[in-house]
């Protein structure tokens, strides 16, 4: 299923997400096309069991398409629906079936922050912090306040209308499901974004010529696109694990190091790839933003690096020298959990 | 090239394995002090690798009929990580182990397989790796060190190897040198084992900059080995020797030498850690975790029978970065540490591995060349 859903998503997106449309999205235009191919390929629903609809598609299958979203800055908001679908879906709720869905926590009742795409967005599954439930309202009548994140990507606020309540239902998913569940998808768009930086650095390296030779030629190049190429292999493999380990309850320790990992090397690959660009990278008009402005971006959501960082760091200070190898070894259980 | 790490599964079946050796090092270490266990896989104890091997635990992936044990590379991963991070001492036996029983296996005759690969396994036999020259560092294919073949068909020994770790502790050395006395670079070399023990070898310790005495120069005067010294094939030495790379490189040896200091942190700052302790060990903790999950996946492609040497350059570049990182932090700690016992041992533990820590991103391949391979690997060049 991994290969099938890698070719078929990242065909759809070399096709259908250009500039232009990056363009577009960045103005206020929501990429109707495109959301539509997403919908007739049954994405939003690809980690709903089979039972509610769904393709029942593992977390390690998952990986392959949140990480292309990322490696071609999709102005979607598709690795959102799935994990929305998938928290109703935990929960014995039938998702939407059509209409873009984006998740949030907090209450009904009040402003909801930053939620991602939530101007474009029909449907919101939110995760009550006060009851803990799952609830699936629509947004049809909902007061949107908008903004932006650095990469221009709708982070706004939403206040449900009376009456927006879909269904909801007990979930024994865990209190910080939708900080986890984020980190888990940014840390694997990181990783996805850091891929593609890598190799537009590397051809960009082998075309541009100054003092008479391509700039590759130069060690001082080379040695860096090397280490954006590691700090793209270590967001690759640490949001890799995080989707492997993805249960149901999805796993603290990989989350967290995956996003602790991934926003520090979207700090340091980002810079690189600048530095490889010089000038014509930092022009609107050349697309090498696309990808950096959405790794600040994604690097601050759902906990900055430090922010997963230090809440790790209270996990094992609490467990001591003694329990440190013990639980490392133990993130990373060495059965495959393929639910 | 991303592609080279996959998911980073560990089969399972494993937990049981991974008792049993926590369970022996739990025993065999309670009295073993922190000051010894720092010095990682720098540490010599010919007893410890005998009850290794005693265990079953060396020689793991050898096939049973040469003393080792059929069992896959996570088998053998699983030992190894539990080994470095009790920071057990395991240098006596560890090239051996990794390098020189893989390579013999490969390419050694039948004779060499049965006379070497038993001992080896049983934690008896111990190798070094007779690669670097005076000259000869980086731009390794320049080794002037040459084996002259003899009328007879033996080989006579001439010239100087330097850094090789462990050669006045191990019975052997597998020496790269030149066969072909008209050849140049790449070409004409060949791999070679020399006995330690026959006339006209000198092995004269070097210390490092701490005062230990763990690598050596040695000098080969007229040595004369005999016609079964070849290993494979005359004139593959480069290709043999660079064919060993990913197993080198990719291990939880490049990320565990600092282990031991890690450990001590944690312990010597207590279970309530403010903000600025807890985000510097936490973060160590996720490279931690996510340096592991890629050693497992490069684990995972080279027991497919796949070769994915740029992504264990990769491993072993951040693997020796984090471990010099963790110095880093542990200096940027030292202050705050509550004073008692785990300070004042913290604080022996971050000068041993302090003084270690220049030859994390040396040994094995400097990171400037590392990173050459990898820009490389993307296609610039
Ligand atoms: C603790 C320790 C144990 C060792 N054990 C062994 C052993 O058992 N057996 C063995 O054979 N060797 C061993 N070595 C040697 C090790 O392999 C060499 O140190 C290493 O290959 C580098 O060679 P060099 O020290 O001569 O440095 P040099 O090659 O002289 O390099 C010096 C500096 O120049 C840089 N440089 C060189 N060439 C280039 C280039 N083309 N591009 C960019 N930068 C370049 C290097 O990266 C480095 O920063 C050991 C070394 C250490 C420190």
């Amino acid at each position: 299923m991994r290969t099938l859903l890698q070719q078929s998503i990242e065909r759809l997106l070399a096709d259908a997400v250009t500039p232009d449309v990056l363009r577009a999205a960045e103005a206020g235009v929501w990429p109707a096309d495109l959301w539509g191919k997403i919908e007739e390929l049954g994405l939003p629903l690809a980690a709903v069991p089979e039972d509610l609809g769904g393709a029942g598609a593992s977390w390690t299958d998952i990986f392959v398409v949140v990480r292309a979203c990322g490696a071609a800055a999709a102005p979607a908001p598709l690795p959102e629906a799935i994990l929305a679908n998938s928290l109703l879906a935990a929960a014995g709720l039938e998702p939407p079936e059509s209409g873009a869905i984006v998740f949030a926590a907090g209450t009904a009742d009040a402003p909801l922050p930053e939620v991602p795409w939530g101007r474009h967005a029909k449907w919101l599954a939110l995760h009550d912090t006060r009851t803990g439930r799952i609830a699936l309202h629509a947004l049809a009548e909902a007061r949107i306040v908008l903004d932006n994140n650095v990469a221009g990507e709708p982070r706004d606020t939403i206040t449900l209308a009376p009456g927006s309540l879909v269904a909801d239902a007990a979930t024994s998913a865990a209190t910080d499901a939708v900080m986890l569940g984020g980190a888990m998808l940014r840390s694997a768009q990181m990783a996805g974004a850091l891929g593609r930086l890598t190799e537009i650095s590397a051809e960009y390296a082998n075309e541009r010529v100054q003092f008479g030779r391509p700039i590759g030629k130069f060690q001082a190049v080379q040695q860096q696109l090397a280490v954006l190429a590691t700090q793209a292999a270590a967001a690759v493999a640490a949001s890799e694990a995080a989707f492997l380990m993805a249960t149901p309850n999805t796993e603290a320790l990989t989350t967290a190091s995956a996003k602790a990992v991934s926003g520090e090397a979207a700090g340091k690959g980002a810079s690189i790839a600048h530095a490889v660009f010089g000038a014509i990278g930092f022009t609107h008009e050349h697309s090498l933003h696309f990808l950096t402005r959405r790794l600040w971006a994604w690097r601050a959501e759902y906990g900055s690096d430090a922010y997963w960082a230090e809440q790790l760091g209270r996990t094992i200070a609490a467990r001591g020298d003694e329990g440190l190898w013990p639980l490392v070894t133990a993130a990373f259980a060495e059965t495959k959990t393929d639910d | 090239m991303l592609d080279q790490f996959g998911p980073p599964v560990l089969p399972p079946g494993l937990e049981p394995l991974r008792a049993d050796v926590r369970a022996f090092l739990a025993d065999w270490g309670s009295a073993y002090p922190a000051e010894k266990r720092a010095l990682s896989w720098m540490g010599f104890d010919a007893d410890f690798s005998r009850a290794l091997g005693a265990k079953g635990w060396l020689g793991l992936s050898i096939p049973r009929e040469y003393g080792g044990h059929d069992a896959s590379p996570f088998e053998r991963f699983v030992v190894n990580e539990e080994l470095l991070a009790a920071g057990a001492p395991v240098t006596a036996h560890w090239i051996a182990d990794r390098q020189s029983a893989p390579l013999l296996l490969r390419h050694g005759t039948e004779a060499q397989k049965q006379r070497y690969l038993p001992a080896i396994c049983a934690g008896e036999m111990y190798f070094c790796i007779g690669m670097s020259e005076p000259g000869s560092g980086s731009d390794l294919a320049s080794v002037r060190t040459k084996a002259d073949r003899q009328t007879d068909g033996s080989w006579l020994l001439n010239g100087r190897k330097v850094w090789t770790t462990n050669a006045d502790r191990c019975q052997a050395m597998i020496a790269l040198v030149r066969t072909d006395p008209a050849s140049e670079r790449h070409a004409g070399l060949s791999q070679i084992l020399v006995d330690l023990t026959l006339p006209g070898v000198m092995i004269r310790p070097i210390k490092d900059l701490s005062g230990h005495e763990h690598f050596n120069e040695v000098t080969f005067d007229d040595v004369r080995l005999g016609a079964d010294a070849l290993i494979g094939v005359e004139g593959d030495g480069w290709a043999q020797a660079t064919s060993e790379l990913a197993f080198e490189r990719s291990g939880p040896e490049r990320f565990l030498s600092a282990m031991t200091l890690f450990r001590c942190l944690v312990g010597a700052v207590g279970p309530a850690p403010d903000a600025r302790q807890a985000v510097e060990i936490g973060r160590l903790v996720a490279w931690l975790i996510s340096l592991r999950s890629m050693s497992i996946s490069v684990t995972a492609q080279l027991a497919s029978g796949q070769d994915p040497v740029w992504a264990a350059s990769c491993v072993k570049d951040l693997g020796t970065g984090y471990e010099q990182e963790t110095v880093e932090v542990a200096m940027r700690l030292i202050d705050s540490l509550p004073p008692g016992a785990q300070a004042t041992t913290t604080r022996r533990v971050l000068a041993i591995v302090q003084s270690m820590a220049p030859s994390f991103s040396l040994r094995g391949g400097t990171r400037e060349i590392l990173r050459g391979i990898l820009a490389r690997g993307l296609g610039v060049r």
